[in-house]
């Protein structure tokens, strides 16, 4: 894909021919008195792979996780601002939560497959969302899986505990078990960090397969991870969302200096 | 900078010389740190040895009792006169007023104790459950003969206003109290096992859309399931080994019937009436004791073999 920098018209020009899904105004994050996230102004698009990028500590999954609202389980915990998903705000009061995260997937950055068989753990979602007919749930394993590759690996031993996998297979599994809700958005927090080059190169190749149908937002520490995956990329730093454009742009010539020094590893 | 490295060279070799200086000189931690694993397993192989020891002479009393009564006869025998000019030694009524007993205990621990459980693990913050769970064990240490008080001077009378034809002794205020003293055990030890189920399992749930309730009862209960079964099973062996609060509160009726307001007697309320009575060394009446000692025994076993077989059938390992 080649996409251009986006500066004022390109940018409406690129809204109109790819949907938002999300739209974040002005979101201020604070945990008790750390102030996290800092006036952060960031539309996620559609079918695409959207990277955010930064060293440790400066928001990135702190961001990810407000996008489905998994952060307000950390004690302390306010925001402001506005999240729009799909022009609904996330914080409103009628927007449920379960809801929310129902269309928002998450894959977290360890794999964490519950202590059940490797079936159970992708019939769990349809089942807590009501769909108990056995035929539809086999199917819908059987897609999930194929959907993240890992049904050949498996298919033979659907019934053993998902913790006789290795962790590669398990976080294919879970990225297979946020597919089992047919989720709109798929969010990734490092989700290849605990994985060894070659499981990584999978789960790679599975987010570029997985964007066709789904919106993927992934935070990593690996700046070549983002180069080669995402469409867009976002680069923060000390909670400040520094630069956002199209990936090519942000690596080949990125505007801000502090972009520059990140990604030719002057530091982080 | 030269006269430094000298330095730094010296305090190299200084720390170098005291350490071997040492590894030489402590023969005696050598023979100790040899010994140790021989003298922790004599001190492990004590307990087993008592508790083989109890077992040997609880089996032989028991042999010596079913000579003079038949096994059949106790077993199936629902009449217990112990004193009497004819003494019949029946343990059907000890085993119903026990398990009787141990039901209406479980009855009112197990639920409580379960939902006391979810709360302070999935629901409570963390203030609350620093301040509740160490008074809940409190409540664990509270002597029984304080609870057996409590159910013949206060419960009784008080249910007793609900229920006219309720006795002075009944197995139901005992049954009661004894739930109430078992609900920080079943509690505690549920709590532990609910929340010693990793966060990353939990998150993974809600960030699938699961409520809070969904989480707990198809995650977190069952990934914690054998933990919360041995928190019963050791609730159940409580109740059905539990002494002071039945002798008290449910008198020594021997009655063989089904009906919570009458007086029953527990298997160790048994033992401890004819144990604190006089019989004689050598009579039937005390080798009695041994033999509802002995079926006691075999009932915790059971239970406990149950437990560890539903526990490991069960188990999600995580």
């Amino acid at each position: 894909m080649d996409f251009k920098i986006l500066t004022g018209l390109d940018k409406e020009k690129e809204a109109i021919d790819r949907q938002l899904v999300f739209t974040t105004q002005d979101l201020n994050l604070w945990y008790g008195e750390t102030h996290a996230l800092k006036n952060i102004n960031l539309p996620i698009y559609e079918r695409e792979v959207t990277a955010i990028i930064g060293p440790s500590g400066c928001g990135k999954s702190t961001f990810l996780k407000t996008l489905n609202r998994m952060v307000e389980l950390v004690q302390g915990v306010h925001t402001s601002g506005r999240i729009e998903y799909r022009n609904r705000n996330i914080f409103d009061k009628n927007f449920r939560v379960e809801e929310l995260r129902t269309k928002v997937g998450m894959v977290f950055q360890k794999p964490n497959p519950f202590p059940k068989s490797i079936y159970d753990n992708i019939a769990y979602g349809p089942r807590i969302h009501g769909i108990k007919n056995k035929e539809i749930l086999d199917q819908i394993v059987e897609k999930s899986l194929r959907g993240a590759a890992i049904w050949d690996e498996v298919k033979d031993r659907l019934k053993e505990s998902a913790y006789g996998l290795s962790g590669g297979q398990q976080q294919r599994l879970c990225i297979a078990r946020a597919l089992a809700i047919e989720p709109d958005v798929i969010l990734m927090d490092e989700p290849t960090s605990a994985l060894d080059p070659k499981s990584t190169l999978k789960v790679e190749q599975l987010i570029q397969e997985l964007k066709a149908d789904y919106s993927i937002v992934i935070v990593t520490h690996n700046m070549q991870q983002a180069a080669r995956i995402s469409d867009r990329t976002a680069f923060m730093l000390n909670g400040e969302l520094i630069e956002y454009s199209d990936t090519d742009s942000l690596f080949s010539t990125p505007a801000d200096q502090r972009t520059e020094d990140y990604i030719t590893g002057r530091f982080g | 900078m030269r006269s430094y490295n000298i330095n730094k060279e010296k305090e190299i070799v200084q720390t170098r010389n005291l350490i071997s200086a040492n590894m030489n000189s402590n023969r005696l931690m050598i023979y100790i740190e040899k010994a140790m694993p021989k003298i922790l397993f004599v001190i492990a192989l004590l307990s087993i040895l008592t508790t083989i020891g109890i077992v040997f002479v609880l089996i032989t009393e028991t042999v010596d009792f079913f000579q003079r009564i038949s096994v059949v006869q106790f077993f199936t025998g629902k009449t217990l006169k112990p004193l009497s000019q004819n003494p019949e030694f029946g343990v059907l009524p000890l085993i119903n007023g026990t398990i009787i007993s141990s039901v209406i205990a479980m009855l009112v621990a197990g639920p409580i104790g379960m939902m006391t459980a979810i709360f302070l693990s999935e629901y409570a913050s963390d203030q609350v459950r620093r301040v509740m769970k160490p008074i809940l064990e409190l409540l664990a240490g509270i002597p029984t003969i304080v609870y057996g008080f409590f159910a013949f001077t206060f419960v009784t009378p008080l249910l007793r206003e609900f229920i006219p034809e309720l006795g002075a002794t009944n197995i139901l205020s005992p049954g009661l109290v004894m739930g109430v003293m078992i609900i920080p055990m079943i509690a505690s030890l549920s709590e532990d096992a609910m929340s010693s189920v990793p966060n990353a399992i939990r998150e993974g749930a809600l960030g699938l859309g699961a409520t809070k309730l969904e989480v707990t009862f198809k995650v977190v209960i069952p990934a914690a399931f054998s933990g919360i079964v041995a928190s019963f099973v050791l609730g159940i062996s409580r109740a059905v080994g539990e002494t002071m609060i039945v002798a008290i509160a449910s008198g020594s009726s021997k009655n063989f019937t089904f009906d919570l307001t009458q007086s029953m007697q527990t298997m160790t309320a048994y033992v401890v009436e004819v144990a604190s009575g006089d019989a004689p060394a050598g009579s039937t009446l005390y080798y009695s004791l041994y033999a509802v000692a002995m079926t006691l025994f075999i009932f915790t076993l059971c239970m406990n073999i149950l437990a560890r077989y539903v526990s490991r059938r069960f188990r999600e390992e995580y």
